[in-house]
């Protein structure tokens, strides 16, 4: 995929070399990103280009003798099948569900980490230990350790106050994933967003309440204004990273109870259903998702890059 | 009320900082106790500590070893933070100290293939390894792992060695110094932080990956994090075992992670938050 969005940005002088040398000069300031280029196409273009022809095929990896050319009948099943138009609706869900409520969550300990008070970089330290947890590690946690109706921590917490005992990831599956990606991205949000504040402009604010200006409006009118381009880094970058999440589905449900995303739902049918080619459709129909995301996230990066550039 | 109310917020921070770290803390006290310790309702906060969980983790229990796991990830996670920085680096250079024409275009190349789900390329190169016999090959992971944080290394990188002023180089230039000299003695110096921060990240990031690992590795490649999803079927029996597991092969990161929480944030954020 080359979501190539041409940024207008102020590039620095690039020096244009006249002469007889000109040409090979050229190639000696090119020559050292080619590897990184060359290495980048062939690992990651190139598989892509042969998952866009495999899904146009219908091949089951059992039975290889009848791989035949089947044109659109993948993407037609993909998008008929109840299943799989069902996993397209989780993945929506568990990745606005999971950005909202870790944006809002991490703002909102972001505002608090920017006082002053005491015992900060402790606090500040707790609060990233989640998101510095692995994955699956996390995931294992939130199964056995926090969610498990017997003797999970949740439970047993909830048994002290005399409250009820639910079963939490059979009653709310769906909910049970998104708590622990919610609890995961929380701290990574918090940290982009109190950046953001800590890159406030101190005297416009003081200005402001010499105005008279209480904190609420400096929220509304400067902090906040302020803060956009981090929210929509935070929730861009969150999102290209939550969309692609296996790691919960995986390991708390087993893509169970109606929590199977597309890349669980891709890695079943063909890991264990070995139905190649529908599988590849519905990896196409993935990338076509998150073209659209990418497309408006590359032009908030670069309109955050650009700012940047022109500082320079 | 001003004191009254900073300190209110304060206390709030502090009540959530703790109810984040909960998990953590309680997972790090389980994984102390012994397993019908471990799985009592209501929970003990008092039960006796032992290290049982983590010679059962260990293997000195009986069960499969982590060590070969545990070796694959640092394998995998070492040498292709490694490859990274040696393709990067050149790279970020061509983009910042001496940039070719239409730079911004091809950094945002880099980083289009990171929107590239990961399952959209998983089938052929899983096809590919299997004809090429190099299933269940640490090495083939190395080489999408080096891919998979190439695109954010040299985003990265090519804003670190951007802080390099052009300046000091073109004055090294007048007075006489070479090429190596001038990396050497006038870049390095600057960008080494931002370099060791961008290695920090691609490590981090190899060392939790899992649909790689879990697709591609079997027995003798095996990762850390596959190794862990071998407890999902265990129902719970073994909950100080998981406990332990858990944290001991979080360890890494999570030191890694404290000790470098400024650049980690500039790193996640491609180096677009200062």
């Amino acid at each position: 995929m080359t979501a190539t969005t041409t940024a207008p940005v102020a590039a620095p002088p690039v020096r244009t070399p006249h002469g007889p040398n000109a040409r090979l000069r050229a190639w000696a300031t090119r020559a050292p990103l080619l590897p990184a280029l060359v290495f980048m196409i062939v690992v990651t273009q190139l598989p892509f280009v042969a998952t866009v022809v495999i899904s146009f095929f219908d091949w089951n990896a059992l039975y290889p003798g009848a791989r035949r050319f089947t044109g659109l009948d993948n993407y037609h099943q993909v998008l008929t099948d109840a299943d799989l138009r069902h996993s397209v609706w989780t993945t929506v869900l568990l990745t606005a569900t999971v950005v909202l409520a870790s944006l809002v969550l991490g703002l909102g300990l972001a505002l608090l980490l920017d006082r002053r008070f005491r015992g900060r970089g402790v606090v500040r330290t707790l609060l990233i230990a989640p998101f510095l947890v692995v994955p699956v590690a996390a995931a294992l946690l939130w199964k056995h350790v926090l969610y498990n109706p017997e003797y999970g921590l949740l439970n047993g917490l909830l048994h002290y106050v005399g409250g009820p005992q639910p079963d939490w990831i059979s009653d709310t599956p769906l909910l049970a994933v998104e708590a622990s990606l919610v609890w995961q991205w929380t701290p990574f949000m918090m940290l982009i967003l109190l950046a953001g504040l800590q890159s406030r402009d101190q005297q416009q604010i003081e200005a402001a309440r010499v105005d008279g200006a209480g904190d609420w409006q400096i929220f509304r009118h400067l902090t906040l204004p302020h803060l956009r381009r981090y929210l929509e880094l935070g929730a861009l970058l969150g999102s290209i990273y939550i969309v692609q999440n296996f790691d919960a589905v995986f390991t708390i449900t087993s893509g169970g109870l109606g929590t199977a995303n597309l890349p669980y739902t891709v890695y079943q049918s063909f890991y264990q259903a070995h139905e190649n080619g529908l599988a590849s459709a519905a990896g196409v129909l993935v990338v076509i998702g998150s073209i659209v995301i990418a497309t408006f996230a590359l032009r908030v990066v670069s309109s955050l890059f650009r700012e940047e550039v022109s500082r320079a | 009320m001003n004191v009254v109310r900073r300190g209110g917020l304060g206390l709030l921070a502090w009540v959530t900082g703790i109810v984040f770290f909960l998990p953590v803390a309680w997972m790090a006290l389980t994984s102390f106790h012994s397993e019908q310790d471990a799985a009592t309702n209501p929970p003990s906060f008092t039960a006796a500590l032992t290290l049982d969980g983590y010679r059962e983790f260990f293997g000195t229990g009986g069960g499969a070893s982590p060590w070969p796991a545990l070796a694959n990830s640092v394998v995998a996670s070492l040498a292709s933070t490694l490859f990274v920085l040696l393709l990067a680096l050149p790279a970020a250079y061509a983009l910042s100290i001496r940039p070719v024409k239409k730079w911004t275009d091809v950094l945002f190349f880099f980083l289009s293939t990171k929107m590239l789900p990961v399952v959209a390329g998983l089938l052929p190169i899983y096809l590919f390894a299997k004809n090429a016999g190099m299933l269940d090959n640490i090495w083939l992971l190395v080489i999408l792992y080096t891919s998979m944080n190439l695109p954010i290394a040299v985003w990265m990188m090519q804003s670190f060695l951007a802080e390099v002023p052009v300046a000091i180089i073109e004055a090294a230039r007048v007075d006489g110094a070479r090429l190596p000299t001038i990396l050497a003695r006038v870049v390095a110096p600057i960008a080494l932080p931002g370099i060791a921060a961008t290695a920090l990240i691609c490590f981090i990031f190899s060392w939790n990956e899992l649909l790689f690992a879990r697709v591609l590795t079997g027995v003798v490649a095996e990762t850390a994090p596959v190794f862990l999803t071998g407890f999902i079927t265990s129902q719970g029996l073994f909950l100080a075992k998981v406990c332990a597991a858990s944290l001991v092969i979080s360890l890494p990161v999570l030191a890694a992670g404290f000790a470098a929480q400024d650049k980690l944030v500039q790193g996640l954020s491609l180096g677009a938050v200062k």
